[in-house]
């Protein structure tokens, strides 16, 4: 097993649990550790528990393990929530006046605190704590500080770097005592990129050509929106949070109509609204690509939680027949370039292209090298009209060259309604009505000949082979690293739909096919059943709400092989 | 004189509507004002008016019943350079489209909104619209109307809607001019108009119309908000005219960061996003 440390903070809303992830994370990020950080929370302003797991390690581990060597609980109530992920050599870093357990190593934070003058320099005690037992270094831990409360003025900061400081040698100490020993080297790429899913759909999506973010705030979808709404103070991108997802929608198609790029970002709920607008997307042959962040369902559902239960809603949401294509990337990098390439198949096949992501994508952070932004062009397939200019003009390959109002002498005409060259309102039901279904049906030819291949971790020869797809696939490669058998490869779908034609020869080829999935019926198993035929008879469900953690499925994943 | 916008085509309307005669208006205004076709869009959603762009010679996007607001601001912030008309009727507008209505003024960008108002659903035979007034008896709405109708102009006015006027298709010197003015204002500009539904409303006739409104004063002042919404409240008869300006409203695509310095629209710029991946190490 790789070198690692997990530490769990928990406590209620509004405790501050995210600003000592953010200096923890931060900073041991930017001294040359490998940092992977995940959150789970509630879904209220105010009280609940959240916890934030942090795990640091020599090799990068960019997947989710359960179990807990530091667990930093804020309140009872937060240490009786995470009381099962307890073991005997858990070591529980707490102000025993506040949280109460046998086997608390007493921090006095909140009596500190009050010496400072204020409790509420207790996040920045605790922060500090961390620090001193992986010995970062003091100089980042300072400016990072100063950057943070630099907008409260100097008294602040001051007060905050004292905080820090106090937190840091008792940190220390622990680890000088031996009370905590740890030995972990800082192997970890001090120039690499911290992120997390949405920062990484976000920036890909910007280097696809988006210039337009429109969405109403939906967790977990909101914070690749959040990120745009920063993007937009410098970069050229408008941003705007609509009335309601059916206006999201059609803001977008307006938008690609005249010639810009919009992203639409949501969840489940606010999807469904935007259905009718997907179908108009394909009735019009407008561009658009939708970042779909999954969570569980039916209705409000569980808002803060993970599922990838959302597939089948990408696949047959919106009336009529119209192509589409389907990504969902399993890591950051590919969540950049997907998000990126997204932008180029919209406007090259004129059609709805998805990002399918979930709250435990969006919501995970860990440190990868930094992207090649070279190998992604924006691709821009509008063209200048001429004067007679026919926006859906009958081709070979369905695909009519797209004009924009403004740009060029022709007239640039769109319809919901079935139409004909020009775009005008038609019932010829057995003359150009029905050419221009079969111009859209040649569409999906050409989409699904851009269908990307899945992607095969490890030995081509394979008796095992497990099939995946979104947000499981650094999950499942650590399990598969730990249960260290040649005869397993993983088999990761980015693109869930169309499906590459090669698919069958991949699933041919195993003597054992096993499909995990982050949902309750296996939809990515059942659509591959009906595009190929091949049933994968084995499944590894899960949907509390909770990913998959490493050890869960080290286990389960044993037991099916 | 040739009309450049003009189409000679089919059209999906009855004899004697009331759409004939506000195409007409339209179709003069926008000419009057020499627009350069090459930059005037119009935008409609579903519906018999909202077919009216099919019959004239420019760009259009005819999208979702109730959704043309949306689309027209999205095609607003790709091109500020563009002209935007959206064309619709009052179901279209003030019923499906209700939402994108009230957030739509709020939002303020620089579009006119013409609405077709005849007090009826046309396209789906004859149910009340949400102006139909009280009483009417429909198919649908067989013991008479009894809901409220929606009041567009006083509702637009009480959101600040920075331009709220309201035409009639039998006063088409009025309307033309008011829709000009529309046009060139900067900001949400709505022009709701009154027409006759020859086929499905038998009450509120073309002679109903001319017989219940009456132009406004000339001295009523469009500034004066108080007054405006006043104004907007006084039924049977109707008034005709201007009722309210804000000139201090900024228009939406000029709040937008991307637009403080320049109009250039979205296809011409481009993103370098180099430093920000290198914010993130």
């Amino acid at each position: 097993m790789d070198k690692k440390i997990s530490i769990v903070l928990s406590g209620e809303a509004g405790q501050g649990i995210q600003s000592i992830e953010g200096i923890i994370v931060t900073v041991l990020k930017k001294d040359g550790y490998n940092i992977f950080a995940t959150k789970e929370y509630m879904s209220r302003v105010r009280g609940g528990v959240n916890s934030t797991t942090i795990i640091v390690a020599e090799n990068n581990i960019n997947a989710y393990y359960e179990d807990v060597d530091i667990f930093i609980p804020l309140s009872d109530e937060a240490l009786k929530r995470y009381e099962k992920k307890i073991k005997e050599n858990t070591i529980i870093l707490a102000d025993n006046t506040q949280v109460h357990h046998p086997q608390i190593t007493n921090l006095p934070i909140q009596r500190l605190a009050s010496e400072l003058g204020n409790t509420i320099f207790s996040n920045t005690i605790a922060a500090g704590v961390i620090l001193g037992i992986f010995d970062a270094s003091q100089e980042l831990i300072d400016d990072f500080i100063k950057n943070l409360f630099q907008k409260k003025g100097e008294e602040i900061v001051n007060k905050n770097l004292e905080a820090v400081k106090i937190g840091y040698n008792i940190g220390k100490e622990l680890k000088n005592n031996k009370v905590i020993d740890i030995n972990i080297n800082k192997t970890g790429d001090k120039n690499s990129l911290l992120m997390n899913g949405a920062d990484a759909i976000a920036i890909g999506a910007l280097s696809g050509g988006c210039n337009a973010c429109f969405a109403y705030p939906m967790t977990p979808s909101t914070s690749v929106f959040t990120n745009m709404a920063n993007y937009s103070k410098n970069y050229n991108i408008a941003v705007e949070q609509v009335e309601d997802e059916i206006g999201v929608i059609n803001m977008a198609l307006g938008c690609w109509y005249a010639g810009g790029r919009a992203l639409v970002t949501t969840s489940g709920g606010g999807f469904a609204l935007m259905t009718e607008g997907l179908s108009l997307a394909g009735m019009t042959e407008t561009p658009v690509v939708i970042h779909l962040a999954q969570r569980p369902g039916p209705a409000t559902g569980l808002p803060t939680r993970t599922e990838q239960g959302d597939l089948n809603l990408a696949l047959y949401a919106g009336h009529g027949v119209f192509p589409r294509m389907i990504f969902a990337p399993g890591n950051l990098k590919q969540a950049f370039e997907l998000s990126a390439m997204a932008f180029n198949y919209a406007d090259k096949f004129q059609i709805p292209v998805f990002i399918l992501s979930d709250q435990y994508f969006v919501d995970t952070y860990y440190n990868i090298s930094i992207f090649d932004t070279d190998r992604i062009k924006t691709e821009n397939y509008i063209i200048k009209t001429i004067k007679d200019y026919k926006r859906y003009k009958i081709t070979d390959n369905g695909i009519s060259p797209r004009g924009i109002p403004g740009f060029g002498e022709g007239l640039v005409a769109v319809d919901s309604d079935e139409h004909d060259e020009d775009g005008r309102i038609t019932e010829d039901l057995d003359g150009i009505s029905l050419e221009m279904k079969n111009k859209r049906l040649r569409k999906f030819k050409e989409v699904e000949e851009a269908a990307l291949l899945p992607v095969l971790y490890g030995d081509e020869d394979y008796k095992n082979l497990i099939v995946c797809w979104g947000s499981t696939l650094n999950v499942i490669l650590e399990a598969v690293k730990n249960i260290a058998n040649p005869d397993i490869s993983v088999l990761f779908f980015q693109q869930v739909y169309p499906l590459n034609k090669s698919t069958i020869d991949f699933l041919n080829k195993a003597k054992n096919v096993i499909a995990i999935e982050n949902n309750s019926t296996g939809q990515f198993t059942d659509l591959i059943k009906k595009i190929t035929g091949f049933e994968i008879k084995k499944k590894i469900l899960k949907y509390n709400g909770l990913q998959f953690s490493v050890e869960e499925l080290t286990k389960n994943l044993k037991e099916n092989l | 004189m040739e009309n450049i916008f003009d189409r000679q085509q089919d059209t999906a309307w009855c004899p004697g509507c009331g759409n004939f005669g506000l195409r007409k208006i339209v179709l003069s205004a926008i000419s009057e004002l020499g627009l350069n076709q090459k930059n005037l869009v119009f935008v409609s959603g579903i519906g018999q008016a909202a077919k009216a762009p099919q019959y004239m010679n420019v760009h259009y996007f005819n999208g979702l019943h109730g959704r043309a607001l949306p689309a027209a601001t999205g095609i607003k912030i790709a091109n500020p350079e563009l002209t935007v008309i959206v064309e619709s009727g009052d179901g279209d507008m003030y019923g499906e489209g209700g939402n994108h209505f009230l957030h739509s003024i709020r939002r303020n960008p620089d579009i006119t909104v013409i609405v077709h108002n005849n007090m009826v659903y046309g396209l789906t035979k004859g149910q009340a619209s949400p102006t139909s007034q009280k009483g009417m008896v429909t198919p649908i709405q067989v013991n008479g109307v009894f809901e409220t109708p929606i009041n567009p102009l006083a509702l637009a006015i009480s959101l600040d809607a920075s331009f709220v006027a309201r035409g009639a298709v039998h006063e088409q010197e009025l309307t033309k001019e008011l829709i000009k003015k529309a046009i060139m204002h900067k900001g949400f500009a709505l022009i709701d108009v009154f027409q006759a539904c020859v086929s499905f409303n038998k009450i509120n006739t073309h002679k109903w119309f001319r017989e219940n409104t009456y132009k406004i004063d000339d001295d009523h002042n469009p500034e004066d908000k108080i007054k405006a919404f006043e104004l907007a409240l006084k039924e049977n008869p109707f008034p005709l005219g201007l009722f309210y300006i804000n000139k201090n409203k900024i228009p939406f695509e000029e709040n937008l960061p991307l637009y403080k310095n320049s109009k250039e629209p979205l296809y011409k710029r481009k993103n370098e996003i180099k430093n920000l991946l290198l914010s993130k190490m």
